[in-house]
């Protein structure tokens, strides 16, 4: 017998729960509780749309923006599995579906919600129009980054693995579950962290839209704190930002770390890292006899029996006939024809549309964009400005990255719209304070990406450079110019992308400022979209989306694509 | 061993792909049969297809054109009587060693108490008792081709393909392997019908094998089907087994050709364009030298695998390289250093330089892109479009090695420079005037 079964650890069997077992179990009680106490706390509170400021009514406001957060994510999650896969397994799929998604993600969504909402309105209540218009806004700001992802890691899931698949007769199911979604999840569970912290940045909005004189304001956290900012009811609002980071924290903790620490078992390398993620709750957890029992026998069980029913639903099917595969294709064209027909009709309505739109109106929309494109450019240049130095001293500094990484963190998942209406009472007042506060917002919206991105690159360089700039003496400007900004320069690319289109949606909901009764729209296409949406002017707003969709687009292959490609040849670390 | 019974059989097997305008095969025209209890062993250097043809016989890739048939029956889709085990071993690293042999089996509808003992049954015979719930990551490679071969056992397959199975591994653990493989299938303990292999050393095929296929390249094809007749195991120091290592060699390494069918054609001219053998050019003069420190300048070119160290394609490619410079003949699997050959192993660097560069002028490839480059205002081209030239004449990757290698070779002859900031290729300085 060898070593590691005289050795295998065997639990004590004496004992049946173990005292995690017992936390775990008085944890469980007491959410439950909670929850019930919540949904029994809620009528006296809740009465139609106005929204209540007592501190009582928080924990069901938060519980409902949860769950509509975690709705939108779902349908997120299924649209992208199913998408991803469409896109990564045909060529037409590749040519057609990969662009649709880089145009539908710098649509900003937010123009068209009103147009949306009011069209489900008209056969839905309003209610639930309401609801699910701010599911689908959220939902759009979630989706875009986990689809691309999936995609990316179903195009490079290695050969070998995808041949080993095919020799031993994988069935579709087999093969996302032993293969696609384990190699995929690293990068989907990164990818949806990103993602909530996208959905919380648009909660505000998703809750609390106007449509003319309409007011679909919905119960939730997001409307709780706009409305205490609008009443200039401090303490409500001090509170109900303490809920939202505390509900950002737990979640971090309880869901997205041990995901994480769990997920560490995917990583493709064949030799352990070493520093991988640690997650005190995973540890507890896994330590548990419950954990233990119920994943041999719910989850285990569960799953064993779900193989076997799709691996018989699902035989693997070999090459089909000639014939088969006429008819197939013959279906693919039709269905080709018939997307194509919609889409010229849509085109052509389009099209009337846009002429509808008067010169002088075009006119708007052009200054707009530059004037839009300059407050970009300027939250972009002070975001680079500051989380150039500061990535680099973390990234290269782990003792310090230790304790400034994790509040980093925390401060960064803070969406900035529930900040924004704090800020503009401060800055109102100030001479150009409006603009600033636009630009200000565009920062907070955009510079983690940035910040997030230099740390990484700059915890990549290597030690071996770092010593042959120090050995020659090379100085501090000099060692920036020669090594570190080289480095830095693909990542610093890959969040300025991403960072940039956040900061052209966010403008969206920069530039208009409400009062009470009075909005104050500033010059600017997001304050043109917010305007044209107030008044029912829906040409423009169409025309205004549109050029703003094509700015995105444009800026995006004119401008970062030609960059990303040369620091992708030029400045490689390998 | 052989019961005759022929279990695949390849009818004018054809692999090309296009790219852009042209066509490129990859394989061509080739007939095989593969006959109950063979173990067969695809044999060639690298780039004559022989891992897309073991591929077409799993069913992995369907060939441009011709026929598989196994048992007789046009092959469909994937064969499911084959499996393969591959060079990098193609482990789920997420999966631990008894799931990664269980997953396949799970695959083929088969329970969890039938998985589970059948496949720590596999473990036990390939030697891995023990190390059931380790993940591949622990392993040496060595135990995780074990692993890779439980997997392929646990299916039962009718015909067991490898893939280059033991390159990826050290030395001592390949050669342990090689011998229990050798057992497992000699004892008729497993119900594997034939194998197949592919490989690029000579030894290991004249080592394993009963029947060896060799194939060269450009395009891809059968060039000698040889019986290897010896009981195993079998000892590499016999004299028997070293003269069929020599013979595989010299079939392999072939004659060296009258020269205007060495150099080929250029690019661009009715007629083959010559490959360039893919080599580091120290490996070369390395070479020379030694050959130069024998008596009578010769060698026996397996020999010299042994005394050098070095694998059997890496030498082919050097043999190759050292003939079409001229440095070199090579005839009945002996080199011979020509007394060109003899000047460079004793010449000074610069010497060695000199000589180097009248060589690879005469290349018609070098020929002509020295020609284009004249024709050009500044004399340089975008590399770019050097690699668009050549893709009309090779596959795309290959056409990217091609352009490597003449920017390897044009440097150390300094007649090329290349600037990899402009992507720029020029003639150095003084090679502009000078008449081909």
């Amino acid at each position: 017998m060898s070593p590691s079964h005289l050795f295998k650890t065997e639990q004590p069997a004496q004992r049946v729960f173990s005292w995690q077992d017992i936390a775990v179990l008085a944890g469980l009680a007491a959410l439950i509780y909670g929850l019930a106490r919540i949904a029994l706390g809620a009528p006296e509170v809740v009465e139609g749309p106005t929204i209540s400021l007592q501190l009582r009514a928080i924990p069901f406001y938060a519980t409902l923006s949860v769950l509509r957060m975690l709705t939108a994510y779902v349908l997120s999650l299924l649209f992208t599995l199913v998408y991803g896969r469409f896109a990564a397994s045909s060529a037409w799929g590749e040519r057609l579906l990969i662009p649709l998604l880089d145009v539908l993600q710098s649509v900003p969504i937010l123009s068209f919600l009103p147009v949306v909402m009011l069209s489900l309105s008209a056969f839905l209540s309003e209610n639930v129009a309401a609801e699910l218009a701010s599911v689908v806004l959220i939902f759009t700001s979630q989706v875009w980054n986990m689809t691309f992802a999936w995609y990316q890691s179903l195009k490079t899931t290695p050969a070998d693995l995808r041949e080993a698949n095919a020799i031993f007769r994988f069935n579709g199911w087999m093969r996302f579950k032993t293969l696609e979604l384990p190699f995929g999840s690293i990068s989907l569970i990164w990818n949806s962290m990103m993602s909530w912290a996208g959905g919380w940045f648009f909660l505000i909005a998703a809750e609390t839209f106007t449509v003319g004189q309409k007011d679909f304001s919905l119960p939730g956290l997001g409307s709780y704190l706009y409305t205490a900012a609008e009443m200039g009811d401090m303490r409500a609002l001090f509170w109900g930002l303490a809920a939202l980071v505390m509900i950002i924290v737990a979640l971090d903790q309880f869901i997205w770390r041990p995901l994480l620490a769990w997920a560490e078992r995917f990583k493709l390398q064949m030799v352990a890292s070493d520093e991988p993620p640690t997650s005190w709750f995973y540890d507890f957890i896994s330590s548990t006899r419950l954990s233990g029992w119920l994943n041999e026998r719910v989850i285990g069980r569960g799953l064993e029996r779900l193989d076997q029913a799709m691996l018989r639903r699902f035989p693997v099917k070999d090459k089909p006939p000639r014939e088969d595969a006429t008819l197939r294709r013959a279906l693919g064209y039709l269905l080709g024809i018939v997307i194509l027909a919609l889409l010229a009709v849509l085109v052509v309505r389009a099209g009337r549309t846009l002429l509808a739109v008067p010169l002088s109106e075009w006119r708007e929309i052009a200054v707009g964009l530059l004037a839009t494109l300059l407050r970009v450019a300027v939250a972009m240049a002070l975001a680079l400005a500051w989380t150039i130095p500061v990535g680099v001293a973390i990234g290269s500094n782990p003792r310090l990255a230790r304790w400034l990484q994790p509040l980093v963190q925390i401060t960064a998942s803070v969406p900035a719209t529930a900040l924004f209406p704090v800020i503009l009472l401060f800055m109102a007042t100030l001479p150009g304070g409006l603009n600033l506060a636009a630009i200000l917002l565009m920062l907070l919206g955009t510079q983690w990406y940035l910040l997030f991105n230099i740390i990484a690159g700059a915890s990549t360089i290597p030690q071996d450079l770092k010593y042959t700039t120090a050995l020659l003496r090379i100085d501090r400007w000099a060692k920036w110019r020669t090594l570190i900004l080289p480095a830095l320069f693909s990542y610093i690319i890959t969040g300025a992308i991403t960072a940039n289109g956040g900061a052209w949606n966010a403008s969206i909901v920069a530039e208009h400022l409400s009062f009470g009764d009075k909005t104050i729209y500033l010059l600017g296409i997001g304050g043109l979209i917010t305007k044209a949406t107030a008044d029912g002017n829906y040409p423009l707003l169409f025309a205004a989306t549109f050029s703003m969709v094509l700015a995105v687009v444009l800026i995006n292959r004119l401008l970062w694509r030609p960059l990303y490609r040369q620091a992708e040849e030029k400045y490689r670390l390998d | 061993m052989s019961t005759q019974e022929p279990l695949v059989e390849l009818k004018q097997i054809t692999q090309s792909y296009s790219s852009g305008p042209r066509l490129f095969t990859a394989i061509q025209d080739v007939d095989l049969v593969l006959r109950e209890g063979e173990f067969v062993c695809l044999l060639g250097p690298s780039g004559c297809g022989k891992s897309t043809l073991l591929r077409v016989i799993a069913g992995l890739q369907r060939p441009t054109s011709g026929q598989v048939l196994y048992r007789g029956q046009p092959l469909q889709g994937v064969n499911p009587h084959a499996t393969i085990v591959f060079q990098t071993f193609a482990l789920f690293p997420w999966l631990t060693v008894q799931e990664n042999v269980e997953v396949a089996l799970k695959a083929r509808g088969a329970p969890p108490k039938l998985r589970a003992t059948r496949s720590v049954d596999l473990l036990d015979r390939v030697g891995l008792d023990g190390f059931e719930t380790a993940y591949p990551r622990e392993l040496s490679g060595g135990m995780r081709q074990k692993v890779g071969f439980a997997r392929a056992m646990a299916v039962e397959p009718e015909l067991l393909c490898l893939d280059e199975p033991f390159s990826a591994l050290d030395p001592l653990s390949a050669e342990a392997l090689r011998g229990e493989l050798i057992e497992l299938w000699t004892s008729g303990s497993i119900p594997t019908k034939a194998v197949l292999m592919v490989t690029h050393s000579i030894e290991e095929a004249v080592f394993m094998a009963d029947r060896v296929i060799v194939m060269d390249k450009g395009p891809g094809r059968v060039v000698a089907d040889m019986a290897i007749d010896m009981p195993y195991p079998r000892q590499r120091k016999l004299n028997k087994f070293m003269q069929t290592v020599d013979r595989v060699y010299a079939t392999l390494a072939g004659r060296t050709d009258p020269e205007h069918v060495e150099l080929g054609v250029p690019p661009g001219e009715p007629g083959r364009t010559r490959v360039l053998p893919h080599i580091d050019i120290s490996d070369l003069t390395g070479l020379l030298e030694h050959l130069d420190e024998l008596q009578d300048n010769r060698a026996d070119i397996f020999r010299l695998a042994d005394s050098l160290k070095i694998g059997s394609d890496t030498l082919l490619s050097l043999t190759e390289a050292a003939e079409l410079l001229g440095f070199a003949l090579v005839a009945e699997g002996d080199i011979t250093l020509t007394p060109l050959g003899e000047t460079f192993a004793e010449a000074s660097i610069r010497g060695r330089k000199e000589i180097f560069a009248t060589r690879v002028r005469r290349l018609p490839i070098f020929r002509w892109l020295t020609a284009m480059l004249r024709a050009t205002e500044k004399q340089q081209l975008e590399w770019e479009v050097v690699k668009m030239a050549l893709s009309l004449e090779f596959p795309p990757d290959e056409a990217e090695r091609q352009l490597d290698i003449i920017i390897d070779w044009g440097r150390y002859a300094e007649i090329l420079a290349y600037d990899d900031d402009g992507e720029l290729l020029y003639l150095e300085p003084g090679q502009g005037e000078r008449p081909s």
